[in-house]
Parts: structure tokens; sequence; C-alpha cells
């Protein structure tokens, strides 16, 4: 796509390096414009998903059905005057949310959208955005800290400690998959779940891998769906989410780290926790179910399809984060910790000796 | 009473399952760490109200908890004394607002004791009816709320929905949703709606479900069992000896309800059983203790308002103003009268001297006993415990404060 682009602003410009300086411009903000409509999409899903789950209608008022809600909120948002508390770090505090913000961003640079597009193809793509999605306790710790609230210092150690061990076993699961794959390229692992879903790696990866015609992918699939499992709650921890919304529980800190924000620097923090949301959605999906691949190989294929396939498959883990919020209770701190070191992080280590042994011994 | 010695037992089982519960929490530290003192409150989405409570912290664990009351003092019982009886009825609605019919009731009641007052049969079985409904109106708040304390959003609209019926059949009846000045002294403001026992019959039903949802949802969830059990463990002589009553009692394993121990209005004529804490997920009196007693109780309820329903005297035309003195104006003397309200022992001390105005009116509020006990039992839990302890109290501060 990046070729494509090149091409036709040398057409207009001539080759000069404004038309490149232009073609990589238009090419990286395609992921920020994704970022802003589908978080639109997501602020109205959570609304009327909660709202379906509750019996309730939801926003009705704005536009058809209420579905010009979000841009009302962000009019609102908008408008809102930009506070910043007298006793506050002021450095910490304005650059906390932009750093959050960047570390959500920069996190999709490596996804693979479809076959033709992804912002930076790395060859170690999935450590890149488990390292970049580091940059998240970072600036929760900047904004518990500095906007000198004790609310807000609670919900940061909260969110630190939380983040900081379930980044464990959400790599852990993620090894099994790369161990598999024998790569780190997100795009090359897409590219091995070629032709339909029986080739995605949550049913034990391609044939093509298996020395034993298609065998081994059955001793494999166990393994791999415990993997998947594990990524899927640690995901649910690296993102906020309840149960594991302990650094914003609203019944006990009010609103956690991001207390005292309020207008454009609030809602980067809630467009940063939904961008998180889908990158999570995304990951599990490139590396367990396929990532841009069709599920009926061939069929429904191709570039402009892969996009749809990804949208759908990442909005499809959105959905369920959002079920379960509006679902399940919120756990304790110490269950939080006891739930990860104690649970996950064990079957994610079995799960990664099994896979292990799998791909030494049967060759693949 | 049997029954207080048997649980008394229990909760020393309790006590010391909670201390080594406690010393696993509580190792020592060799990182020498300072206390925080955090100031939760009036303004806080969980303190039920304008609670405010100074918390000394230490990291994540309560050092110690000091509630500050008062933030919605209104000064009722001294009102009370410059107005007349009926005056007084619209002011009791306002203490305990989540039950207004009830502490209505409890003020009607000892006033209509003071003066000697029958009331026709027919009031009575609408008085109880619309108690019990108050009660599980009541019982659904806390119990909706709770979740909501915990982290569930969800059952919290399921029971308000449910809550809803209840207030409509109340408003067909009284043309109040809230605050009713249904229950005057010596009858009610107006009489039944006839609609009130085909919609009660209807809510039965639904109720049931719910009933049984909430249950499998939320109760026994395993998040759920897991926040709220062997959290803030009361054990049943602290319960006793901080006056602590109703749910908050009996969750500790203590079987006293006054609708049975000191029966009052027909009570006597109905079959119901009085649910108390087990220890069913963790130690007995714990948070998942009291609020699996106001489940209960919700169950209760529904048997007492079918028995009503059963037994009620449709073709009765008595005026229910009918009994309602010309003049309200007891004789010389006092009376402490008490009700079981959802919350607890509610009571009345009322001194007349001949006057159609009180001469001193006290509430006895058992919002205010149970809030007593939040210190005791919250020392040394987590933040998360101490909301999770707060909503199990289920106090309502406008009866705390007066």
């Amino acid at each position: 796509m990046f070729d494509g682009l090149l091409e036709f602003f040398k057409s207009i410009f001539g080759d000069i390096a404004a038309a490149n300086i232009l073609a990589l411009a238009v090419y990286s903000v395609v992921p920020l414009i994704f970022i802003l409509v589908y978080g639109l999409i997501a602020i109205l899903g959570e609304m009327k998903i909660s709202a379906w789950i509750q019996d309730r209608l939801g926003p009705m008022r704005t536009g058809p059905k209420g579905l010009f809600q979000p841009f009302a909120d962000i009019l609102k948002l908008l408008q809102k005057e930009d506070t910043t508390p007298t006793t506050a770090d002021r450095t910490l505090y304005n650059a906390a949310p932009y750093i959050m913000f960047v570390g959500a961003y920069a996190a999709f640079a490596a996804l693979p959208f479809s076959a033709a597009y992804i912002g930076a193809r790395i060859n170690t793509g999935i450590f890149f955005v488990l390292s970049i999605a580091s940059l998240v306790p970072v600036s929760i710790m900047m904004a518990g800290w500095g906007s000198n609230s004790k609310y807000s210092l609670m919900g940061a150690m909260r969110s630190v400690s939380q983040l900081i061990s379930y980044e464990i076993p959400a790599g852990l699961a993620l090894i099994s998959v790369v161990m598999v794959a024998g790569s780190m390229d997100m795009q090359t692992i897409t590219h091995l779940q070629s032709g339909g879903i029986q080739n995605w790696f949550i049913f034990g990866g391609p044939k093509s891998l298996d020395g034993f015609g298609g065998t081994s992918n059955l001793v494999l699939m166990p393994f791999l769906v415990i993997s998947f499992l594990i990524y899927l709650v640690a995901s649910l921890a690296e993102t906020n989410r309840v149960p594991f919304d302990l650094p914003e529980a609203e019944s006990e800190l009010v609103a956690g780290f991001h207390t005292e924000y309020s207008a454009m620097k609030f809602a980067l923090f809630f467009l940063a926790e939904y961008a998180n949301m889908f990158a999570v959605g995304a990951i599990a999906s490139v590396l367990f179910l396929g990532g841009w691949q069709s599920p009926f190989g061939d069929f429904l294929g191709g570039p402009v399809f892969g996009f749809f396939w990804f949208v759908l498959k990442g909005l499809f883990f959105v959905f369920l984060q959002i079920c379960i919020r509006w679902t399940l209770p919120r756990l304790r701190v110490d269950q939080l910790m006891y739930v990860c070191w104690k649970v996950l992080i064990p079957f994610s280590l079995f799960a990664v000796l099994g896979v292990g042994l799998c791909v030494v011994m049967l060759n693949r | 009473m049997p029954e207080i010695i048997d649980s008394h037992k229990i909760a020393t089982r309790a006590l010391t399952k909670e201390a080594t519960f406690r010393a696993e929490k509580l190792e020592p530290r060799r990182v020498r760490t300072e206390e925080m003192l955090l100031n939760m409150g009036p303004q806080h989405p969980s303190t039920h109200g304008v609670l405010r409570l100074e918390v000394v912290l230490d990291g994540e664990l309560v050092v110690d908890v000091r509630p500050h009351i008062g933030y919605l003092h209104r000064c009722f019982e001294k009102h009370t004394e410059s107005m007349t009886y009926p005056q007084v009825m619209p002011y009791v609605d306002r203490t305990d607002y989540l039950a207004s019919m009830s502490s209505g009731h409890g003020f009607a009641l000892a006033v209509e004791r003071m003066m000697g007052i029958e009331v026709p049969e027919k009031v009575e079985y609408i008085r109880v009816l619309f108690l019990e409904l108050q009660r599980i109106a009541s019982h659904l708040v806390a119990i909706g709320a709770y979740g909501l304390d915990i982290g569930a959003f969800t059952p919290f609209l399921y029971c308000f929905e449910l809550r809803e019926r209840i207030i409509e059949m109340f408003e067909r009846t009284c043309g109040a949703r809230f605050l009713y000045n249904y229950m005057w002294v010596g009858g009610l403001s107006h009489d039944l709606h006839p609609t009130v026992p085909e919609l009660c019959r209807e809510f039965l039903k639904e109720s049931r479900k719910a009933h049984k949802e909430i249950v499998d949802l939320l109760t026994f969830n395993k998040i759920f069992v897991e926040r709220t059990g062997n959290v803030g463990i009361l054990p049943a002589d602290v319960a006793i000896a901080g006056g602590a009553s109703g749910p908050v009692l009996r969750g500790s394993g203590v079987k006293w309800d006054l609708r049975r121990d000191d029966p009052y209005s027909i009570y006597d004529r109905f079959d119901f059983d009085i649910p108390v804490g087990t220890g069913l997920v963790g130690a007995v009196g714990d948070a998942w203790d009291r609020n699996w007693v106001r489940v209960c109780e919700w169950e209760e309820s529904m048997n007492i308002i079918e028995q009503v329903l059963d037994t009620y005297p449709y073709e009765d035309t008595t005026n229910v103003q009918a009994a309602i003195p010309k003049r309200i104006k007891p004789p010389a003397g006092e009376i402490y009268s008490r009700t079981e309200t959802p919350r607890g022992e509610q009571g009345y001390y009322v001194v007349s001297r001949d006057g159609i105005n009180p001469w001193r009116v006290k509430q006895r509020s058992p919002a205010f006993c149970n809030l007593s006990l939040l210190p005791h039992i919250s020392r040394g839990c987590l933040v998360g415990d101490l909301i999770a302890i707060i909503g199990s109290l289920d106090f309502v501060l406008g009866e705390v404060d007066r």
C-alpha cells in the first residue's frame, strides 16, 4: 500500500522528497483515523450493549436511535474546562495522557490490518507490541503521582502492580504460538494460517508445518487453547477492564488514576483504554484466530476482505470485554495477584512446556 | 435464649478462624512504611449517602476507621415538639427514606398504643401488606447497591426495575412514590386501590423469578463470594453488645425478629421463617451472611404477602379512616414502641404531657447502632473489604442522623 501511495504522490508532485514525506504521513495516519472511528463505534457499543444487558434502551435522543451520542459526548468533553489541581506536578500531570495515548497508538503500528497494510513490518512485531504497551503503566504512574490525590495514587499503584504482573502470563501465552510459528513477525504468522479455519493456531496451526500430516496438531491443540484462554484473561487485566478494573474501581477509588482529569485529557485516557481493548483483541486474533485470514480459505479473502475479517475479529473481542464488564463483579487486590501468580503463570508455563516438547519431539 | 448461646459458640470459632486469616495477611513487614489518612466522603460513590469516613491506611490495609455522621441532621426530634401528631408523620417518613412506610407505621403505632386505639382489621391487613412490600423494596435497594459496591453494575438495575413495580402499587394507592405519609394514627390516608391485589399477584410471580435470578447471578457468583465471604465478621456477642438489630444481627446467627419476638399488628396470624446467617461460604456473621439474610427475607416477605392476599377481607367496606380520632391528644404519659423495619429495631419513645404536640420524641435508629459497629469489624481489612463491609451494613444516613 505504501508503494501505491508513493506512486500516487510522485505522479502529482514529481520525484521529490515532499512526495516521500507526504506518502509516509498519509500511511502512518491510517491507524490514527482507525482508532478515532473505532473509538466512536466502541463508545456507542459500550452504551448500547450495556443497555441491552440491563433491559434499558440506552441513549435514544441524539440522532436516530441515539446513533450520534458519541459525537455529542466528544463535543461535551471538548467544551469542558481543562483543569489542573493547584498542587499537582504539572509536568507529569500534563504529559501522562499523551504518553498513554502514544503507547496505545504505537501498538497499532505493528498490527497487520490486512495483507496490504501493516504500519511497520518488524521482524519482532509481537515483542514490539508487548514492550510498547509497557508505556501504559508508566503513564498511569505519572498520572497518579502527578495528580497529588490520594485516590489517584492508590489507583496508580494498583494499576502498575497489576499491569506488570499480568504482562508475564500474557507474554508466556504468546510465546506458545511464537514457538509453533517459528517467527515473531505478525504478518508472517498471519500468512502461515492461510487456507481456512482449521489452520488457525488455536486449532494447532497449519498442516504444512506438520511432519506427520496433521496428527501432531491434535497434540498441540489443548496447549494452544490453554494459552489462548490465558491470554484472554490476562488481556482483560492489561486493559483494566472488569473483573480486573481495580485501578479505576468506581466504588472504592472514585475514578482511580484519572480522578483529577477533565476535558480532553480525560478523553485521551478514555480513547487509549478503548484503543488498548482493540489492540489486545487484535493480537489475540492475529496469533490464535488467523488475523486477517478468512475462515473459509480463499473465499472472501484478499486484502480488502482481509481488513474486514481483521476488524471483525478485533471487534468480537471488544464485544466480549464489554459483555464481561457488565456481568461480573470486581476482584480484590490480593485475589487479583493470586489469580496472576498462582493460577495463570503456572498454567501458562505448563502450556509453554507442552508446546515446546511437541515442537522438539514432533520435529515441527 | 438457646439460639444466642449456640451462635456464640459458632462466633467464637469464627473469631479464631478470622485470627489465622488475618495473621496470614498481616505478616511482619521489613520495610518501614508510613500510614496515610484518607478522607472518604461525604461525597463518595459508595458511602451510601453523606457518611464521612476517616480511614487510616497502611498501603491497602485499613488500620483504623472513624465514621463521622451528622451531614444529614435535620433536627427531626426537636421539630416534633412544635408540631401536632399528624404533622409529625411526614417528618417520620423522611428519616428512613428507603422504607418510609415502616417508619411511618412505627410512629403511628406508638401513638395508637398511647391512646388505646383499636385499628380495624382491614387496615391491619393493608398495613402488613404494605410493610412487607416496603421491606422487599428496601432490601432490593440494599442487595442491588451491594452488588454495585462489589463492582457488578447490572443486578442493581434489575433490582430497581422490580422495585418500580412496588412503588407503582404505592403510587396508585396513596399518590406518592417515595415519601408516602400513608400510615396515619388510627388508620390510613387512602383505601387500598382496587387494582393492587391483582398487581401484587403479578408482582409476586415476577419477584420469585427475579429472586432466583439474583441468587444465581450475584449472591453465589464466585467473585462475589470471594469478595464478601470471611470479610467483616461480626460475632454475635459484639453484635448484641453494640445494639445491632435487623439483618445485621440475624446475619451473625441470632434469631431475633420483633415480628415474632414482640408481635405487633397482625403478624402473629402469618406463618413465616426468620432467616439467620449460617456461615454458608465463610464464617458466621460475615458480609455475605448479612446480604444473604436480606435475600432470604425477600423470599419470606413474599410468603407473607401471599398469605395476606389469600386472607384479605375483600368484601369488607369499612372506611379506613373510621378509627381516626377527631382530636389526636394522647393522655399524659410515655411509651416506647418498637417495630421491625427493614433495617432492624426502630423504636419511638414518645412522652406526652396531655397536649396536641408531643412533649418529647426520641427515635431509636437501627442503622445508627449498626453503623457504630463499623470500626470494630473493619480493622485490618483491605480498602476493597471496607467498601464491602459498609455495603453489608445497609444504613440510611437519613435515619442515622435524623
